[in-house]
């Protein structure tokens, strides 16, 4: 294992009124490890993941993502991340290599930089023919693909993924994952929340919100011999059960 | 209850500017046709763009099939589609809740549309409803995911439907909140209710009597979640052992290893019949893998459900 932190949050909090949405959390992640997000509904781990993408200010307490403070440098850490939401966050109504050069325009890659990236991807999507096709006539997996690809294209330090794969085939969701894989073997880090827990034993540690608190975090394999589970369903299901808000 | 023959409805899709609908293939000249008895859990699975919301809105009388029929009870989907909006509760696949009224307000909204009251139907909805009673005064777009969900199967029911159609209650929605939500659907069941319900979610199949796996429009098996498993058809393994991500290529590179998926800690493998376990454990330890573990697995609806889209994109491109 790397001994690179990558993301270190302490004591996180952040509260709406009277209500604690995320209460006091710290961990660390390492760099090139796949970080599984989990939570029930309603748990905090979207309030939580937005505080770390720079897009909400927490209440109190500390975090660094990609070595910048969350509070006072998060424009630095919009450049130095990648992010998917479920809506794949592409614009159909451009071509695939318009969505390319949208993006990574926006990340201030250079011209040159991008023409030659763009040609790599696509021969290793193996979407050359695609190359002028509007993102909304891609199929429901490719677009998927597409929609990881841009948002690792400037090589970020880690990428977010908010639910990626809600709603699509089996096939193309292990294919996913593979690429998943793929980027963690770059080096990059791989943040993800998901509601499929089989999804949660790819993970190279997985954290557990309950109520706004993180219960558990482990590797899959501990938390499943801790909780004497048989599979990170089983696992959830007895920590998300002590959950007594809504 | 219900009755649905030759169903097909094509249409140009302006989000993908395609052309898609349902029991349309070439190859597939009937449509779709299929039958679900009173009181039956019928599901229907398939990712998204499968067709399962334009065959739910056709049975739901808000959309216009170009041919075939459906009759929902006794009622035709075209001619008596008044008759059919009285005897169904439609749950489309996001909540149609009015965020800006309160919990209660939202039900009984729903209560005054079909001429009746909370009062009347409360003891019918009470199970489900009572969960989210202590927040009655709040607005229907602060609850979280589950209770918006609750909330909305309490509106569909209110009028007590003989046929309840769920257009995917469970996407979103944590392991935890499903779970009980299929609880809840099998409790409507006991009391005579017949439920259509589609799912992404493979894993929710065998909470269905009967199921329909769907993929682009079609139907490709349709049976109790315990016969689609009984007539998978190849020899599936399932392989465990370090280093799982960089195994999986491996196992493809072996030449009597027809399919592999990795399925969470562990990878679901097709192979040639006359494959013995040793030959490809002996292969992984001699490629360096450690605490290589193989065997044969009854298959889950999610292994069928890979075997029979493969089977379907045989001499056809991958889209």
């Amino acid at each position: 294992m790397k001994n690179n932190i990558i993301v270190e949050v302490s004591e996180l909090t952040k509260k709406f009124g009277n209500f604690t949405a995320v209460d006091n959390i710290t961990f660390k992640v390492t760099e090139g490890e796949i970080f599984g997000f989990l939570g029930a509904n309603g748990a905090g781990k979207t309030t939580a993941m937005q505080m770390l993408i720079g897009l909400s200010k927490q209440t109190s307490g500390e975090a660094f993502v990609a070595g910048y403070n969350i509070r006072t440098e998060s424009e630095e850490i919009k450049k130095n991340i990648g992010y998917m939401s479920q809506k794949f966050s592409l614009y159909e109504d451009l071509k695939v290599w318009e969505n390319i050069r949208l993006f990574a325009g926006i990340y201030g890659m250079k011209d040159k930089d991008i023409a030659e990236k763009t040609d790599d991807l696509l021969k290793r999507l193996d979407f050359e023919d695609e190359r002028n096709t509007l993102v909304k006539s891609l199929p429901l997996g490719w677009k998927q693909k597409l929609a990881f690809s841009v948002a690792i294209f400037h090589n970020p330090k880690i990428v977010f993924l908010d639910e990626p794969t809600g709603g699509v085939d089996p096939a193309t969701r292990r294919q996913f994952w593979e690429m998943i894989y793929k980027a963690a073997e770059d080096n990059i880090t791989v943040f993800a929340t998901t509601h499929y827990m089989d999804e949660a034993e790819y993970c190279d540690r997985v954290s557990i919100m309950v109520d706004g608190r993180i219960d558990a975090l482990d590797t899959p394999s501990n938390l499943k011999a801790h909780f004497e589970a048989k599979d990170m369903d089983e696992v959830f299901r007895k920590l998300a059960r002590k959950a007594t808000r809504d | 209850m219900i009755e649905v023959k030759n169903l097909r409805k094509n249409y140009h899709s302006e989000k993908s500017d395609k052309y898609a609908g349902i029991g349309t293939k070439e190859d597939k000249e009937n449509g779709i046709s299929f039958s679900v008895p009173k009181g039956e859990v019928f599901g229907v699975i398939g990712p998204d763009g499968a067709g399962k919301t334009t065959l739910f809105r056709i049975l739901a009388t808000l959309l216009l099939a170009d041919s075939g029929e459906a009759r929902m009870s006794k009622w035709d989907v075209v001619e008596d589609y008044k008759e059919i909006r009285k005897i169904i509760g439609y749950m489309p696949g996001k909540f149609s809740l009015y965020f800006d009224l309160s919990v209660e307000e939202n039900l009984k909204f729903f209560a005054t549309v079909f001429d009746t009251t909370i009062e009347e139907n409360y003891e019918f909805i009470k199970d489900i409803y009572q969960q989210i009673e202590p927040f009655k005064t709040r607005r229907a777009g602060a609850l979280s995911g589950g209770m918006k969900q609750k909330l909305a199967l309490s509106c569909a029911l209110i009028h007590q439907p003989e046929i309840l159609i769920l257009d995917e209650p469970t996407t979103g929605v944590d392991p935890v909140s499903r779970k009980e939500f299929w609880d809840m659907l099998k409790k409507l069941k006991e009391g005579g209710m017949t439920i259509l319900v589609s799912t992404a979610y493979m894993d929710e199949a065998t909470r269905c009597d009967r199921i329909a796996l769907m993929r682009d429009g079609e139907f490709i098996a349709i049976d109790t979640p315990a016969q689609v498993i009984a007539d998978y058809e190849q020899t599936l393994w399932s392989v465990k052992g370090d280093n799982l991500s960089s195994m999986l290529e491996d196992i493809r590179a072996y030449p009597q290893v027809e399919t592999s998926f990795a399925f969470g800690d562990e990878h679901h493998i097709t192979v040639d019949p006359n494959l013995k376990k040793e030959e490809l454990s002996d292969y992984l330890t001699e490629k360096g893998y450690t605490n290589i573990s193989i065997n044969e697995i009854t298959p889950t609806v999610e292994d069928c459900f890979l075997a029979l889209t493969k089977e379907g994109e045989k001499g056809k491109e991958e889209d």
